[in-house]
């Protein structure tokens, strides 16, 4: 973990209210896992303001790429970050997504859920022999990220909007159902990996425990300090009262404890 | 070079910055990304004698200038902390005092947690804004008398040094000082956070799933420098301050006020490099005005 001046290289809006973030972050890049988040100190929000977490969509050559959504003050402000300022970035943080899977690996995503999803297929191609699938749903086409970039890995890309816009009409879970439903009957083993909203979540972890795959369960819950150190993430488990930023932000579904 | 050491009763400080109590976790969470070498204790999350599961989330709410919190002192226990923590904190940062922060629900577990930790910490601080829960609920740092006897109890079963870290809610500080004086303490913790909450308007809903919860940060400083002031006219004890310190002048505006030593924590979850900031900056200013040592800062108002 370090606390890392980054130089914002590139920073772009990429349609429907998301905007990708590329910056010179080599300590951090270094040694990060698929599903570890960084923790931003937006520099245009006062020294009383905390740092916003995101996940690390991708990170290679020392370059460091999170793609967000502009949800409040925070991500508001992180927009108006133009190339050549710095940031201060803290990370890698966290307990993140296995980079091998057995058999089938169904990534799961929703909104800027995806995020997580990209560098995790790119580890799963080069350290597997995975086949990997994504699942992605929005609530319409403009929610519906870097499908282009995932298709370029050579992965088949499922989507689904809840008007119809892009792919299947409805959830995520339609397209899932139905690939879940043919691996079951030709008893081929999956995975399950998936970040995105807390009802997408508990949906796919309910199906990954009854199909007996293993589950990976990236979980977001607001954040104080990021490291471990304050208690304010809290994720219920069977072992308890976890900690989100340090025992996450991914969870074996079996772990989880839904309220 | 500037002496920066300082002292609280016995325990000797390698440097005049500490950690505040449940900002920094047990210590070691934030190796990385601050500064040990420049850190002269850590105080480590509150603990008791049996696990406590803390409060239901949210438990945070970020507020102009400052973080009202409500986590309650969610931890695993003394058990625990005396077999994994301490041992893992001491191998990973093996040359920061640590201080022990404990707490309880009546007089008998406040004096059960401090001779339990006998002398595996460097020093105990006792958080005494927490409700007695055999008096009512209200909390042992507001009644002198209550404070006295609870720090009399924790004090004869403990030969570390004995911090009593104080609410500011009180009309005035004098009379619990002087409790704390009175019945053994060796320095004073000021301040704890201040009472606080915050609604969601749309939900029309308190924000924290406890309803308040307690306010620190920035906003807090100069309640901080007020207490301490007010401390520090009435008592010997040394002060270890905390409550906003964001920068060198924050922490210079504490000494001056008579502080011994000083604290950060909220501080920290924006800027860890904040250890190193006030550092350099202290040990600037004491350069630039002619002070060989940090300590000479120690109440030096004009
Ligand atoms: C591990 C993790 C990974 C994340 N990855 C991404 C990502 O890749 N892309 C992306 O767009 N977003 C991601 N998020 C969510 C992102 O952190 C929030 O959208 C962001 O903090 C909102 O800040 P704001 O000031 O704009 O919103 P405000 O609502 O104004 O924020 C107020 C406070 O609540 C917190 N907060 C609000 N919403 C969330 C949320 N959903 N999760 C956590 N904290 C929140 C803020 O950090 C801030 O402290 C992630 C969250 C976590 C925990
Ligand atoms: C998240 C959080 C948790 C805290 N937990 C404790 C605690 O367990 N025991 C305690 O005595 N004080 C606790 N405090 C209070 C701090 O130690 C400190 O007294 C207060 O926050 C003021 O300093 P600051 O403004 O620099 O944070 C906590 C504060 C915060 C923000
Ligand atoms: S955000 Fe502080 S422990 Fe997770």
């Amino acid at each position: 973990m370090t606390d890392e001046k980054c130089s914002v290289l590139e920073h772009v809006d990429v349609g429907g209210g998301y905007r990708r973030l590329k910056v010179a972050s080599p300590a951090i890049v270094k040694d990060v896992q698929a599903g570890q988040f960084v923790h931003v100190r937006v520099p245009q929000l006062d020294e009383s303001s905390l740092r916003r977490p995101f996940s690390v969509f991708d990170a290679g050559d020392g370059v460091l790429t999170l793609l967000y959504k502009e949800v409040g003050r925070g991500t508001k402000a992180l927009g108006l970050v133009k190339a050549g300022d710095e940031i201060n970035i803290l990370g890698p943080l966290g307990h993140g997504f296995p980079s091998k899977a057995s058999g089938t690996a169904l990534l799961v995503g929703g909104g800027y859920g995806v995020a997580p999803l990209y560098l995790l297929a790119k580890m799963l191609l080069k350290n597997s022999s995975a086949k990997v699938k994504l699942f992605v749903g929005g609530r319409t086409a403009a929610d519906i990220l870097a499908l282009d970039e995932f298709r370029q890995l050579g992965i088949e890309v499922f989507p689904a909007t809840n008007d119809g816009s892009l792919g299947e009409k409805g959830l995520v879970t339609v397209p899932l159902d139905k690939e879940i439903a043919a691996l079951s009957a030709s008893s081929a083993p999956f995975e399950i990996f998936a970040c995105g909203p807390d009802p997408m979540l508990k949906a796919v972890s309910e199906r990954a425990i009854s199909s007996g795959a293993k589950g990976w369960i990236s979980m977001d819950r607001h954040m104080i300090c990021g490291v471990g150190a304050c208690y304010a993430c809290i994720q219920k488990t069977v072992r308890g009262n976890s900690r989100c930023c340090i025992e996450g932000p991914v969870f074996a579904a079996e772990d989880l404890v839904w309220e | 070079m500037i002496d920066v050491s300082v002292s609280l009763g016995a325990l000797k400080m390698p440097s005049f910055i500490a950690t505040a109590s449940g900002t920094f976790g047990y210590g070691f969470e934030y190796v990385g990304a601050v500064d040990y070498s420049k850190l002269g204790a850590v105080t480590a999350k509150g603990i008791r004698v049996e696990p406590w599961p803390g409060n239901s989330m949210p438990r945070h709410c970020e507020v102009p200038g400052g973080l009202i919190n409500a986590i309650g002192l969610q931890g695993t226990g003394v058990e625990h902390f005396l077999s994994i923590t301490v041992p893992w904190y001491r191998m990973q940062v093996p040359s920061v005092p640590i201080i022990a922060n404990i707490w309880g629900d009546s007089v008998e577990s406040y004096a059960r947690v401090a001779a339990k930790l006998g002398g595996a910490v460097d020093a105990l601080e006792m958080n005494v804004s927490c409700p007695n829960v055999k008096a009512g609920g209200h909390t042992f740092g507001q009644d002198p008398k209550i404070l006295a006897e609870v720090v009399s109890a924790v004090r004869k079963e403990t030969k570390l040094p004995l911090l009593v870290k104080l609410a500011p809610n009180v009309p005035s500080i004098a009379p619990y000082v002087k409790a704390c004086e009175d019945s053994g303490a060796d320095a004073l913790s000021l301040i704890n956070t201040i009472p606080a909450m915050a609604i969601d308007i749309e939900k029309r809903r308190p924000v924290l799933a406890n309803v308040s919860g307690g306010l620190s940060g920035r906003c807090v400083h100069p309640v901080a420098v007020k207490m301490v002031y007010e401390a520090y006219r009435v008592t010997k004890l040394p002060i270890l301050a905390m409550g906003g310190v964001y920068n060198a002048k924050d922490a210079i505006e504490l000494f001056l006020a008579g502080a011994s030593a000083v604290a950060v924590g909220t501080s920290l979850f924006t800027d860890p490099g904040v250890v190193s900031s006030v550092y350099d900056g202290v040990v600037d200013y004491c350069s630039r005005h002619g002070f060989s040592a940090v300590r000479e800062l120690t109440g030096a108002l004009n």
